[in-house]
């Protein structure tokens, strides 16, 4: 039992997928701009890694290796498309907002890397729990990042203006305060994850490497 | 007991304490310490960081002086402007006064107080944290950087930029000689991505412009290169302005004369690499004479709106913008340029192609010399790296012809 708590334990942080397995990191930077895409991704790649480990590890005797990779594009796909036409039907503008990049979940490394590294062979309530850690993992940093990059970019949390108004000037704008252009571009989502990868490495000093 | 002594002993009674580095720094700053060497060298030479640092602040003082005169003098030129008079410029008539200095030393001082206060903050703060000396490399960047920005820009801003500057820009990848990025362009440059609105645009390059817009005070802050993007010019600006430095511009990158000074003091000393400041100004001539190709042929018609910048003649590109202040003291930065003698040239020569090119094409901001440093700050190392195998295998196919 402890050995399955590890599973989802172990992505939150000292094996994380983004920070230290460094995959999944287009997505991180594409989407982090606003804190609700991020969660909104979180969510999609939580849906599409959970079941989808299930899935390829309870027909992981069935298939052929040659044809795996094949298999495992058609599982994924199929997931995808299901989240992709859930948020068109119930949550459209944000769907639009998104736009390709839920379909783009399907090439997420993190989920071809954990169907191979651990799906084909453990049973599926370990790799159940091993897809939702990754998830998870993958999601804390995510949200994380979309928490500045929102917050110092735009002045917004969710979409409500926690630091006063912009154009009228309240709050915090009265004093002076511009929002950061920066932090919505792309190359600050960059800097924001080496940022976490070093207090993470500094917090941490078994995680570096050694040269 | 002398200063000296005083903080040498200071410097023994905190010796293995968390505030140590900050004491040897005092110490170190002032006074060659008096540590004997322990390793295995002991050749000592006096140009060391410190020496080679105060060299290029002492050729950037001028630069400030006059950028403080020239705050004050372009704030009341502008609003002589608005009132329909001209002012023509006379060193000693409107230009060396107590007016222009006071209201110079009000915006400029500033500058410079927050970004050494702050810079030296952050520089301490790192030094304690991995406990060695502190280094004296934010100095020359705490000079620049007051230098490259607009006068009227926020100090709340100055200090975010060089909190990230310092930062992300030097420390973490190991402090003063390991930056792969000049720390001074990575401040600007992240002021200018994140806050553009204070950082170009035809308000912010004089003192009140930008406070004044829209009231019946109102007075024009733009820049020879900002009205000539826009395919205008300026009335009342003859070379000679741009050549000894009237025009608004960042606070102290106008004066063509006091650079050429700075950078004669550099090469004499031997802090600046000649090689970089030629091939810097030939990589701008060269892009200037095509570009002056391109319109004498006639693909570019006076309707385009790159027409402004390309026709000036193409020595003229010196005169405008920083690319003489950038040539001078960015470029030569010794620990992000190319570090072959070949490879300077490359360096150089690409610094100032890139940056008349970025001058001309880029439509939101008629600046690109920062950007196009930046650029080969990046790419140096990789000239360097096939400069030297370029001479490897030089020398092997030299072997092999003698053995054959």
């Amino acid at each position: 039992m402890a050995k399955d708590s590890k599973l989802i334990l172990d992505p939150l942080a000292d094996n994380n997928p983004i920070t230290i397995q460094v995959l999944g990191i287009c997505s991180a930077l594409a989407i982090t701009a606003q804190l609700k895409a991020s969660i909104v991704m979180t969510i999609s790649v939580l849906f599409v890694m959970g079941i989808g480990n299930v899935v390829m590890s309870l027909i992981r005797n069935i298939i052929p290796s040659k044809i795996r990779i094949i298999v495992q594009l058609t599982v994924v796909a199929a997931l995808v498309i299901i989240v992709d036409q859930v948020l068109k039907a119930f949550s459209y503008q944000l769907s639009k907002e998104l736009g390709a990049f839920i379909g783009l979940i399907i090439t997420n490394c993190i989920i071809m890397g954990r169907f191979e590294a651990f799906a084909l062979g453990n049973g599926p309530w370990r790799s159940f729990l091993d897809g939702i850690g990754n998830a998870l993992g993958y999601g804390v940093i995510l949200i994380i990042v979309g928490f500045f990059r929102e917050l110092l970019g735009s002045g917004t949390l969710l979409g409500y203006q926690i630091l006063g108004d912009p154009i009228a000037k309240t709050g915090l704008y009265s004093l002076g305060y511009e929002n950061n252009g920066f932090m919505l571009l792309a190359p600050m989502a960059l800097i924001v994850v080496g940022i976490i990868i070093w207090v993470q490495r500094a917090n941490n000093p078994a995680l570096i490497e050694e040269n | 007991m002398s200063l000296k002594s005083n903080l040498h002993n200071l410097k023994e009674k905190y010796k293995g304490t968390k505030m140590a580095p900050a004491f040897n720094a005092i110490h170190t700053f002032l006074y060659l310490p008096n540590d004997t060497t322990h390793g295995g060298t002991h050749i000592k030479a006096a140009d060391d960081l410190k020496r080679t640092m105060n060299i290029v602040i002492m050729a950037l003082v001028p630069c400030l002086i006059f950028g403080i005169f020239n705050a004050g003098y372009q704030h009341f030129a502008a609003i002589d402007a608005a009132k329909g008079m001209v002012t023509e410029a006379s060193l000693f008539g409107n230009f060396l006064t107590w007016d222009n200095f006071v209201v110079g030393s009000w915006t400029v001082l500033p500058l410079v107080i927050v970004s050494y206060g702050v810079g030296l903050l952050v520089e301490f703060i790192f030094a304690i944290i991995k406990g060695h000396e502190v280094e004296e490399g934010y100095l020359v960047t705490g000079m620049l950087v007051p230098l490259i920005v607009p006068v009227d820009i926020p100090l709340w801003m100055l200090s975010v930029a060089v909190v990230f500057g310092v930062v992300i820009g030097k420390e973490v990848f190991g402090g003063t000689g390991m930056n792969i990025l000049n720390p001074a362009l990575t401040i600007r440059a992240f002021l200018f991505f994140a806050y553009p609105t204070w950082m170009s645009g035809d308000k912010v390059w004089v003192h009140e412009a930008v406070a004044r817009t829209g009231t019946p005070d109102a007075i024009s802050g733009e820049t020879l290169l900002g009205a000539y993007a826009q395919n205008s010019t300026l009335p009342n600006i003859d070379l000679m302005d741009m050549f000894f430095g009237y025009i608004p511009g960042s606070v102290g990158e106008t004066s063509k004369l006091l650079i050429i000074f700075g950078a004669l003091f550099l090469i004499f000393t031997k802090v600046g690499s000649w090689r970089i400041i030629l091939s810097t100004l030939i990589g701008a001539l060269s892009m200037g004479l095509i570009f002056n190709g391109v319109v004498d042929a006639g693909w570019i018609g006076e309707s385009s709106k790159f027409y402004g910048l390309m026709s000036i003649d193409f020595w003229q590109h010196l005169f405008i913008g920083s690319i003489l202040f950038g040539a001078v003291y960015m470029a030569t930065d010794p620990v992000t340029a190319s570090q072959t003698n070949k490879g300077k040239w490359i360096y150089g020569f690409l610094i100032g192609f890139i940056s008349i090119m970025i001058r001309v094409f880029n439509p939101a901001y008629p600046e690109g010399v920062f950007l196009a440093i930046l650029l080969m700050n990046v790419f140096a190392p990789t000239i360097d790296h096939y400069v030297v195998q370029g001479n490897v295998k030089q020398r092997q196919k030299r072997i092999k012809v003698k053995t054959a």
